[in-house]
């Protein structure tokens, strides 16, 4: 029985991904602060994440661009812009943190199979 | 991975901040600019931003960046005092000062200087994701 890569990989080569892409739609929160009218986006992580692990299972892989939501603001704002710059810092901290751990995941994973290979 | 464009929007919205760091440092300049004639006289100036969806063209991929449109001129009254001793007056001993607001000016500025930080942390936190990703699978 041969060792499958991307099975052994699990669930966070994809979560690193989908990490990456909040990434960018946090950061253009970030960038349009001040911009009047822009209403700041997020993606539902846990239902995009299913939603390409769905796409992956059925063999339509790259079909999982994530669903753009809205972020529903705390207070209105008279130029109509929906981005709270606390909740925007907290929300990219925690994002780029969890890259972190996931990457840590991906990590382990892959000395486990390296030890694997060399016999260990 | 998209970190690429995610450092084009950072990127973009530290230009933007400067223009707007640029007019308020011009704003406060001229506060005291005085001149004879209605037509003259300095006014506030201020950058209009507006987001830009056109990363490659898609609007879905969720990246936006934020461009200047223009900027504007203050269309608010200009203060206008009676100062005969001034060298500028005009015939009735007028002088026009710009209609500039040195306090909303101040407040405008630290906004505009806490968003260029956060812009400058994202880029770093971007940074620091990317390089932990090329030493992926090291030691």
């Amino acid at each position: 029985m041969g060792i499958q890569f991307d099975k052994a990989m699990g669930v966070h080569a994809e979560t690193l991904r989908l990490r990456a892409d909040r990434t960018k739609i946090l950061a253009s929160n970030l960038a349009n602060e001040s911009t009047p009218g822009y209403q700041a986006r997020d993606i539902d992580f846990g239902a995009s994440l299913r939603q390409s692990a769905d796409g992956a299972a059925t063999g339509l892989l790259d079909s999982a661009a994530p669903d753009l939501l809205y972020r529903v603001p705390n207070h209105a704002t008279q130029d109509g812009n929906t981005v709270e710059l606390g909740v925007e810092q907290a929300e990219f901290s925690q994002n780029s943190s969890d890259f972190q751990a996931s990457l840590a995941f991906l990590n382990m994973n892959i000395k486990g199979l390296a030890k694997a290979i060399a016999g260990q | 991975m998209s970190f690429r464009q995610i450092t084009q929007i950072a990127g973009s919205a530290l230009t933007a901040q400067t223009v707007r760091m640029n007019t308020i440092s011009s704003n406060l300049a001229n506060a005291q600019s005085a001149s004879g004639s209605d037509a003259a006289t300095y006014r506030a100036r201020k950058p209009v931003f507006s987001a830009l969806s056109a990363l490659g063209g898609d609007a879905s991929q969720g990246g936006v960046r934020v461009q200047v449109m223009d900027v504007v001129q203050s269309d608010e009254p200009l203060r206008k005092t009676y100062e005969p001793g001034n060298p500028l007056a005009n015939e009735q001993g007028e002088v026009f000062y710009p209609n500039v607001n040195p306090v909303a000016e101040m407040t405008d500025m630290l906004s505009a200087s806490r968003a260029f930080e956060t812009n400058v942390e994202v880029l770093g936190r971007v940074k620091s994701m990317q390089q932990s990703l090329l030493k992926l699978g090291e030691g």
